[in-house]
């Protein structure tokens, strides 16, 4: 690492001209308020300054049109800083449709990042410049926050919640991950680098995986483990729902009111099945909770979710006819014997 | 001797004597000073936790202490600063000693309880040092959850419970100065006549009164999560750690003001008694202090942008954060133009005064930077934050605090400071402020999280740069306490109204009777007003 000194950081995303530009509409602003308030200051203090001890000036207390002046015309121009900071926030808070999706776990004291083809990574991150991508993230312990500054995206990373966050890198390099949540001991520690690489360079790496298959078949494997199709059946005649084309319907549940199927109810609904329970279907499901880690429940929810013909969701997910055709008559298959790894 | 031979003339001070005298004292100038005695004491343990903090950040690398221990520095110098001398440190000593006065009262209304606010203060203080003697506290001054309640294996609890107990010190503080500028007032002592301290010493007392509690509350679940395995913020018990988020800084935003708004009367004063004018548009100022206490209890979601709290509640608050930035515009307007066509003197506490209103200027236009959304995704939880509040706490507070110190300190204590090395001090602290603090709004913006014990060598230049300035800084506050304690013997004897300045506590001995005034005295006039001064002096003169 080249120490180099800077005073204004990379711009690497699409996010960074439009909060750059942001920063120096107000620094012009805050410079300007500065020296007028600092000149002025300095003007009186040597035009005014005391010239005898007994000195009494005239009084003069106040004036109505400035009082205005300088309550409305700062008022202004916070307007103008809250509305263009709040277009600036609201695209980041809505990732396009053609995003590639990402997984994150943050625990102590480390970063692990899932694709959706298979590759895990720690600690690092590999994007392919030019194209949308979105993380789904979520923490095994405490409060973490994933910090991207070249990007200018952050966003905290909680237990129990999924967050997200997107941004388009636009320039290939390596850039600073940082956590910017206070986690404990190492929290200095909890960093990495993001790389952004040419789209041919990505397809390559991504491929060079060491064939741990993908995220949604890692799913298919642990559901399979987990034995949840002997319940889950897919053509719906199972004691427990049918979980094909579930994902992002709307489901009513017992006792009143719906709820929309996304990723927060689907793993809430592994690790606390009690919370909220489809209509016409029995609390029978016990708890997954500390059978499947945070990494487990995302290739749950991520095969649940490649049941689901969804287009323009993220490539890769095992082909949505045939997955659900396999768990048709996945409860007559035994399980097989390996274990998704729990790294 | 000669001056033996002449009758003393009794004052507070001298009313009564030794160590029983102090502990059990009612008097408010007394429990003044005790906590002048008590918040220095906290502001050097602070400052020496600063200063190891700074040193470790020479090096990107983590070679000075560990992390546990820098971890521990960090929250204990948060903890330190902001609990126990920022809070109490203006409305604990100066308002102590010097709204009664300002108001022709002989002391608070309920002067047992003041008495007792401290003791709450000290008791609150001597758990935090148990804690940090003990081993320490690492969570940080936020304790955020799950960190504080399932992970940390450090003195959550004793300190939590100190802190708890000083709220109730600020809550008592609060109310005896509501109820003493209700119901204690001279007679033509009208609340458009009040100095501008004490309006702004009663906003201060209205957040102190109503957000305190909720501090307490919080402390209380987050002690019974730790202890007891509640599951109000565990998530894997269906709890929200979100929800400690907004709670903790239902309180603490409302507290930055809380440390900021005695300050800005401080500096009303000054500016005042400096020019030897009246504060320009003063009912603008004295409402603008009320408009600060009200707002600021509405935009503590500002602290949570990125803590997944939804698109439209980060608009509305940051919406509000905006408005509480008007109030403050209007002060620093107006004080700038109380300069006008004043009598203007570069005594000490103006200096100070100058070095507040410069500082503080860039603290809160600073503060439109992480009020707006698209911004402070990138610099929340990085040093610009770091940069921006101790432009406030710091800058603002601090100077205020120093500059009222020194303006006020000859009524106090009966004697003057050496007017050369105070100017000095001013100016040290002024650079060395400068030097420590602007470069980390830099660092902020490159990207360095806030907190981190080692980080990336590209950012080396910026932090050795403000550990340089911390070493003037820390220089400067010595001096002070050096000359400030060698001029209680040494110092020249101070008269009643050694600056000329408008105020009761002017016009009442140096140092004040044990009861303020020899005759309770009728306000005619408005506050600051030179001409009946001018009038006085060309009487007497």
């Amino acid at each position: 690492m080249e120490p180099k000194f800077a005073l204004f950081p990379e711009q690497a995303s699409n996010f960074a001209p439009a909060v750059d530009h942001l920063l120096y509409f107000l620094l012009a602003v805050a410079t300007f308020f500065t020296l007028l308030i600092f000149c002025s200051i300095f003007y009186f203090a040597v035009r005014y300054r005391r010239r005898s001890e007994n000195e009494i000036p005239p009084e003069v207390h106040g004036g109505m049109t400035l009082e205005i002046l300088w309550t409305v015309i700062p008022f202004g121009l916070t307007m103008v800083m809250f509305t263009w900071g709040a277009s600036v926030f609201f695209s980041m808070s809505r990732p396009p449709d053609d995003a590639i999706e990402l997984y994150a776990v943050g625990k102590q004291w480390m970063w692990k990042l899932q694709h959706m083809e298979g590759r895990r990574e720690i600690n690092e991150l590999h994007i392919p410049v030019g194209r949308a991508v979105k993380l789904m993230m979520t923490s095994e312990d405490v409060i973490h926050s994933f910090y991207v500054p070249a990007f200018r995206t952050k966003e905290d990373v909680l237990p129990g919640r999924y967050t997200t966050t997107w941004f388009k890198p636009t320039v290939p390099g390596r850039y600073h991950l940082f956590c910017a949540e206070y986690c404990g001991t190492n929290h200095s520690g909890m960093t990495g680098w993001v790389y952004v690489m040419e789209p041919h360079d990505y397809e390559a790496w991504l491929s060079g995986g060491t064939g741990e298959g993908t995220l949604a078949s890692n799913g298919e494997k642990l559901f399979q483990e987990l034995a949840c199709a002997n319940c889950h059946k897919a053509d719906g005649s199972g004691r427990c729902p049918s979980l094909v084309a579930l994902y992002n319907k709307t489901v009513e549940l017992s006792g009143g009111g719906t709820i929309q199927a996304d990723e927060a109810y689907l793993r809430e609904s592994i690790l606390n099945p009690a919370a909220k329970v489809v209509a016409g279907y029995q609390p029978i499901m016990p708890t997954f909770q500390g059978l499947v880690n945070e990494e487990g429940v995302l290739q749950l929810i991520e095969y649940i979710k490649s049941l689901t013909p969804a287009p323009g969701r993220g490539a890769g997910a095992a082909g949505t006819p045939a997955a659900a055709r396999k768990t048709g008559t996945a409860a007559a298959q035994p399980a097989p014997g390996s274990v998704p790894s729990n790294r | 001797m000669i001056t033996a031979a002449v009758q003393e003339r009794e004052h507070y001070l001298n009313a009564s004597y030794g160590l029983k005298s102090w502990l059990l004292t009612k008097d408010h100038k007394r429990i003044g000073l005790l906590y002048l005695a008590t918040v220095t004491l906290f502001f050097f343990l602070g400052g020496a936790f600063a200063t190891a903090i700074r040193l470790e950040l020479l090096t990107p690398q983590g070679d000075l202490v560990s992390s546990e221990t820098y971890n521990k520095l960090f929250t204990m110098h948060g903890v330190a600063m902001v609990f126990f001398f920022l809070i109490p440190a203006i409305p604990g000593s100066l308002g102590n000693f010097f709204l009664p006065i300002m108001i022709g009262a002989r002391d608070l209304a309920f002067p047992k309880i003041n008495l007792l606010s401290w003791y709450l203060l000290v008791v609150g203080g001597l758990l935090a040092l148990f804690a940090m003697l003990a081993g320490g506290v690492d969570t940080g001054w936020t304790f955020y959850v799950p960190y504080s309640t399932n992970y940390s294996n450090t003195w959550v609890i004793a300190t939590g419970l100190g802190i708890f107990v000083a709220g109730f010190s600020s809550i008592l503080t609060g109310l005896n100065f509501i109820v003493t500028v209700h119901r204690m007032r001279a007679p033509g002592m009208t609340w458009f006549r009040l100095p501008l301290f004490v309006w702004s010493h009663y906003a201060t007392a209205l957040i102190q009164v109503l957000g305190t509690p909720v501090l307490a509350a919080t402390l209380v679940l987050l002690v019974c999560e730790r202890v007891l395995g509640l599951g109000i913020f565990d998530p894997s018990k269906g709890g929200d750690p979100v929800l400690f988020q907004h709670l903790f800084w239902f309180y603490s935003h409302p507290a930055v003001y809380i440390m900021v708004l005695p300050a800005m009367g401080v500096i009303s004063e000054l500016i005042s008694a400096y020019s030897r004018k009246p504060v320009f548009g003063y009912k603008f100022v004295a409402f603008s202090s009320v408009a600060i206490a009200v707002l600021g209890f509405l935009v503590w979601g500002h602290h949570l942008f990125v803590a997944s709290q939804s698109v439209y509640a980060g608009m509305v608050f940051s919406f509000l954060s905006y408005f509480v930035a008007i109030p403050s515009a209007i002060k620093v307007f107006n004080w700038t133009a109380t300069l006008y066509k004043g009598s203007i003197s570069y005594d000490t506490p103006m200096l100070y005064a100058f070095g507040f209103v410069g500082l503080f200027t860039i603290g809160g236009l600073t503060g439109l930077f992480v009020a707006a959304l698209g911004i402070d995704v990138h610099v929340t939880d990085t040093y610009f934050v770091i940069a921006h509040f101790h432009y406030i706490m710091v800058g603002g507070t601090i100077m205020a605090y120093l500059g009222g110190l020194h303006y006020w300190w000859p009524k106090m204590t009966g004697r003057l400071y050496p007017e050369g090395f105070a100017k000095l001090s001013a100016l040290v602290i002024f650079l060395g402020f400068n030097l420590t603090f602007f470069p980390q709004f830099i660092l902020g913006y490159l990207g360095m999280p806030r907190r981190y014990h080692v980080y990336p060598a590209e950012f080396q230049v910026l932090n050795v740069l403000s550990s340089a300035g911390a070493s003037v800084l820390a220089v400067g506050y010595l001096m002070p306490m050096v000359y400030f304690i060698w001029s209680l013997r040494y110092g020249r004897v101070a008269g009643t109204n050694p600056w000329g300045a408008s105020g009761l506590e002017w016009r009442t001995p140096t140092p004040p009777p044990a009861h303020n005034f020899d005759e309770i005295p009728v306000i005619t006039h408005e506050a600051y007003d030179y001409g009946s001064v001018r009038r006085e002096v060309i009487e007497v003169g």
